[in-house]
């Protein structure tokens, strides 16, 4: 019994925690002025560097996509609208989804890593002993680049998905590439791309506090880092897929 | 002589562990006080209390006079700029060279243009004697050196108190003797208040002017160095005679 009640107590200062630090960085961002030298470092760091996962995730996720759906939809006779079914999947859920579990787990990783270090290493404290802003130094710049980069990365994943599923349709299933290119505009609204990308605001977002908020609380030595980074990955996964859900229900009720 | 530094009453609890249990101390303005201790005793943990990096359970801390106990983090900010700390391992931004960690404090306070700092941070770099190594990482540099320059990075606001942590341990005897060297000449040349927590007893010899024993959460001594040397308390004579004490007499 005792120690669920602790796993549950622990669980609530975690929450409480977290929302601290969400609202210390809300204040924060909107009280003190923006360092752009250091968000534009992130956005390299979080954003470009995180191309080649984008680009390979998105490519076969078309492919197989393609595939799949040819798959399915011969059997109602229905394969060539493969172009539409692709375009869909992948702005609505596939890429946003995606995509966000393959940079987040980058990022996120990366940055619970970097500042658990500073964290036992004491560079946090001598971050506010020396007259600096622990969350206005370490967490805005990653929060602002990542929540600006992520929604571009899945834009370009919807593009690159599409091309994948373009390669298969006209190299593997005879499809026309222009009657492809004609089903994908006829279906995607720009609707579509917008709740797609909109979802991925949140998830970048939810990511990069996660993330900051466990470097923060590292404890011990390289196993509390290393420890706080695998949380990281596996608490900032499960909460993109459950948000996820909440996310489409709010977004298809608009 | 006026105090500094008060704390009146200080309790610390980390879970089961009650650190500081009711610790009290004054420090005059311009002394030096060496805390002395065992490991764990939470020698660091009432540094850390002194400029806000930790809240006390229970009792209060007054800088200058000012009760500070349940300042806010803009209150700490304004005594952080008087009261500096350097932390045990140096605590250096490994994302920045040696000349930017110095600077780190004067830029991000904006207190002086960048020609400024410049001078600021070069002379308090040659005061460390190290100059030449303005443009390393601090992963190149020794565990003397990364001392050295946290300890410039902590003068370079010109604080009126500074918090030293284990300002020699892990150091050669002549390295630890040019810090202690430096301490001194930070009391002499700039009438700085220091606050140093150490368990070596040759660097509190040179350094101290009073003494204080930290023993199970509380202030188990409080004199000068020579009032320490002949106090009858068991653990502070083990202390500085580098002996574990019988049993009957701890």
């Amino acid at each position: 019994m005792d120690w669920r009640r602790m796993r549950i107590v622990g669980g609530f200062e975690y929450l409480g925690g977290l929302t601290l630090l969400a609202r210390e960085t809300a204040r924060s961002a909107a009280t003190s002025a923006w360092d752009w030298g250091d968000i534009l470092y992130q956005l390299d760091l979080l954003g470009v560097q995180s191309f080649t996962i984008v680009l390979i995730t998105a490519v076969f996720m078309g492919m197989v996509l393609a595939l799949q759906t040819a798959y399915a939809l011969s059997a109602f006779g229905a394969k060539l609208y493969v172009g539409g079914v692709v375009a869909l999947s992948m702005t609505r859920e596939l890429a946003p989804v995606l995509i966000s579990l393959m940079v987040g787990g980058r990022v996120g990783a990366g940055i619970t890593a970097e500042i658990g270090s500073m964290k036992v290493t004491e560079q946090i404290d001598a971050l506010r002993a020396l007259g600096a802003n622990p969350v206005k130094k370490l967490v805005i710049p990653r929060l602002v680049a990542f929540v600006l980069a992520l929604p571009v990365l899945v834009l370009l994943a919807n593009a690159l998905g599409i091309l994948g599923g373009y390669l298969i349709s006209s190299f593997s299933l005879q499809i026309s590439g222009r009657f492809y290119i004609t089903q994908v505009f006829k279906l995607l609204k720009f609707s579509d791309l917008i709740s797609g990308m909109g979802k991925t605001v949140f998830f970048a977002a939810f990511i990069t506090l996660i993330g900051c908020y466990n470097g923060m609380n590292a404890k011990g030595g390289a196993d509390g880092v290393g420890r706080a980074t695998t949380d990281t990955v596996v608490l900032s996964s499960i909460v993109v897929l459950i948000s996820d859900f909440f996310l489409t229900k709010l977004f298809l009720a608009l | 002589m006026e105090a500094f530094l008060e704390y009146r009453h200080i309790h610390k609890r980390f879970g089961d562990n009650h650190v500081l249990d009711g610790v009290s101390l004054t420090v005059m303005r311009g002394e030096t006080m060496v805390i002395l201790g065992g490991s764990g005793t939470g020698k660091s943990v009432l540094l850390k209390l002194t400029i806000g990096l930790l809240e006390p359970d229970k009792g209060h801390i007054l800088v200058e006079g000012n009760d500070v106990t349940s300042a806010r983090e803009a209150e700490w900010m304004e005594v952080r700029k008087h009261v500096s700390y350097m932390f045990q391992w140096g605590a250096l931004f490994d994302s920045m060279s040696v000349y930017d960690n110095v600077a780190f404090p004067l830029r991000e306070r904006k207190l002086c243009g960048e020609a400024d700092v410049e001078g600021r941070v070069m002379e308090k770099l040659s005061l460390v004697g190290l100059e030449a190594a303005k443009d390393l990482s601090p992963s190149d540099l020794s565990g003397g050196m990364r001392k050295r320059v946290a300890l410039a990075r902590s003068i370079v606001m010109e604080p009126r108190c500074i918090l030293y942590d284990e300002p020699t341990s892990g150091l050669d005897p002549i390295t630890s003797d040019s810090i202690n060297r430096l301490i001194k000449r930070m009391q002499s040349v700039l009438g700085v208040t220091s606050v140093v927590v150490t368990h070596d007893i040759q660097s509190m010899f040179r350094v101290a002017d009073r003494v204080a024993f930290l023993y199970k959460g509380k202030m188990a001594f409080v004199g000068t160095p020579e009032e320490a040397r002949s106090a009858d308390h068991p653990m502070l004579r083990g202390f500085i005679e580098g002996r574990e004490p019988n049993e009957s007499e701890s």
